[in-house]
């Protein structure tokens, strides 16, 4: 949809028939403070990244100069960008996996009632409801080299022998799983509530008429359930996908991108680069590599509202 | 007959295995924290390769020295109250711009109205990942560096688009009836939404208030890129960042930092999921 469109739709015949002019007046007066506030600090914002992309700007100075696509150049040929960008990738595709896979289960699980509901659901709830960087701190302990939880149930069942130890935050791979291992253990309630919601719409009417019909429960699963659910499910994948790649705390406060850069994800990336190293061009560079799969997470978020306004 | 208990039985007990398993994985990390928290420093610091020490359990009496530490000596309680502070600000200005919007959203626009609704909703797949490098340049031209102003600034870009549309869709389900009455019996619009429609929407404004204090509380990207000076920080970046002194972790009062703030958050979400959720759904939900 694009600003042209909505200027030029047609005021609906509906909603506006009552709508005497006064209120109409009203009706902008209202929405214009809000309205101004994101368009100066979310939309100029946004062009200001794009526009810093493209110059030469550091964190010291106020002074730049325009270096066309110089910062794109530079930051795309290095190998410490590419690992970054294929991690992005690597983290959002199978926490989300996971955390899709395990929700379906849980969600189910759910929806039956049992003694303790509302104390499983709020304890299920905790690691979402949690500040992000707090909670990954958690995780830190969990994962410290030496005093490490996980490396002592290890030891006692035996899977690590004597001399042999893990070092989760210290290795690329294991680093990698410990950063999904949070992501998934973050996004898990999240996704498991929505499709909870989701579930518990299905009518159980619809299940009665299957079943007089005859329909077999893997019938039911995916004639009935799966397509009333995909709307819904599509909105938690979208939501999950967008949390986990365009974060920074998991990454930056569990391995800070190490060892040697492996670990980076454009986020985490993004501020090493425009902060801490105080090259904003380059920085902002790197962080507008998200902009594409936002746009692409933006258009599918938007058919799924009009598919489901339309029905 | 037999097979059929049987075979109920089992059901059961795969779904209390199942609810079992999922709970202590969501739970864990918290235990940890809430046993790391009260544990002496040399229960605490043993090493994982030594098998015969249980770190589960409390292998000493628990103490109350790291709490002691995190309230006595360290700066968490300016950074509790700096953080309440920017939250009480971002909440009145989240109020101040969302309530309008969404009223006028949901009332006193058309069809550009609904594109506009759809747009806010938008709005919060921007990442605060992508703007923090534009807004430390505008951070740094309002001359607002390392000043919790900039975060009050700045914070209602998240706020106010979520707050706005939960608070839309609250409007909505309001009968429009309640306005038209009150409006024939002498009220102007602005007049019946003061005194018809705000007092019926008080449930409405209570969860954008908890939402707008409880996303200024988890935020952490930007406070800290614009932080800088330890007393200054909020709860989210102040544990994490400076609560480490050198290269020693105090994890004792760590621990009990992230479980004394994440536990009030998790019940305020609770009393709050279904309309947190409606947030959300878009409208994929009927």
């Amino acid at each position: 949809m694009t600003t042209a469109e909505v200027a030029l739709a047609p005021p609906a015949a509906k909603a506006t028939d009552s709508l005497s002019p006064r209120d109409r007046r009203l009706g902008k007066l209202m929405l214009a403070p809000a309205l101004s506030y994101i368009i100066l600090l979310v939309a100029l914002p946004f062009l200001l990244a794009l526009f810093l992309s493209l110059t030469n700007s550091s964190a010291g100075s106020l002074d730049f100069s325009f270096v066309g696509l110089q910062n794109f150049k530079s930051v795309a040929t290095s190998a410490v960008f590419l690992r970054a960008l294929r991690n992005t990738f690597i983290f959002t595709f199978v926490s989300q996996l996971l955390v899709i896979f395990l929700g379906n289960i849980l969600a189910r699980a759910l929806l039956k009632e049992f003694r303790g509901k509302f104390l499983v659901r709020f304890l299920i709830l905790m690691p979402w409801a949690a500040p992000i960087s707090l909670a990954t701190l958690g995780w830190l302990w969990i994962f410290d080299s030496t005093f490490s939880v996980i490396n002592w149930m290890l030891k006692v069942t035996g899977w690590l022998g004597p001399g042999q130890w893990y070092y989760w935050l210290g290795d690329t791979t294991l680093g990698m799983v410990a950063i999904i291992t949070v992501h998934v253990w973050r996004l898990l309630p999240f996704s498991t509530v929505i499709l909870l919601a989701g579930l518990s719409s299905i009518p159980a009417e619809v299940h009665e008429a299957a079943d007089i019909d005859g329909a077999g429960p893997l019938a039911k699963a995916f004639q009935i359930t799966l397509p009333m659910m995909m709307p819904i499910l599509t909105v938690a994948v979208l939501f999950g996908a967008v949390f986990t790649f365009t974060d920074m705390n998991v990454v930056y406060l569990l391995t800070r991108g190490g060892p040697y850069n492996s670990t980076h994800v454009l986020a985490s990336l993004a501020y090493q680069e425009g902060v801490l190293g105080g090259d904003v061009g380059r920085g902002a560079a790197v962080a507008i590599f998200l902009v594409p799969l936002l746009v692409v997470m933006a258009v599918m978020m938007l058919r799924v509202s009009r598919r489901a306004e339309v029905t | 007959m037999r097979r059929g208990t049987v075979q109920r039985a089992l059901a059961v007990v795969g779904h209390r295995v199942l609810i079992l398993g999922f709970t202590a994985f969501a739970v864990f990390p918290f235990y940890w924290m809430l046993i790391t928290s009260f544990k002496q420093n040399s229960d605490l610091y043993v090493g994982a390769s030594n098998t015969a020490h249980n770190p589960f359990i409390f292998n000493q009496p628990p103490t109350l020295e790291h709490l002691r530490i995190l309230f006595g000596s360290t700066l968490f309680p300016s950074w509790l109250f700096n953080t309440l502070w920017v939250g009480a600000l971002v909440v009145a200005i989240t109020l101040v711009l969302a309530v309008p919007a969404a009223y006028s959203l949901a009332r006193l626009t058309g069809r550009w109205g609904e594109h506009f609704s759809i747009g806010i909703f938008l709005t919060y797949l921007v990442p605060s990942t992508l703007l923090f490098i534009p807004f430390s340049r505008l951070v740094a031209m309002l001359g607002l560096q390392n000043q919790l102003w900039a975060l009050v600034l700045i914070y209602p870009t998240f706020t106010v688009p979520f707050c706005t549309w939960l608070l839309m869709g609250f409007f909505k389900t309001l009968p429009k009836e309640v306005e038209d009455s009150a409006m024939v019996d002498g009220c102007s619009r602005l007049g019946a939404i003061v005194r018809v429609v705000l007092p019926l929407a008080v449930p409405g404004l209570l969860t954008i208030v908890i939402f707008a204090l409880t996303l200024t509380i988890q935020e952490f990207v930007y406070s800290l890129t614009f932080i800088s000076s330890v007393e200054r920080m909020t709860v989210s970046v102040g544990v994490p960042v400076a609560l480490v002194r050198g290269d020693v972790y105090y994890w004792g009062s760590l621990m009990a930092a992230c479980l004394i703030t994440s536990v009030p958050l998790a019940v305020l979400y609770n009393f709050f999921l279904d309309r947190f959720i409606a947030g959300f759904t878009v409208g994929a939900i009927k």
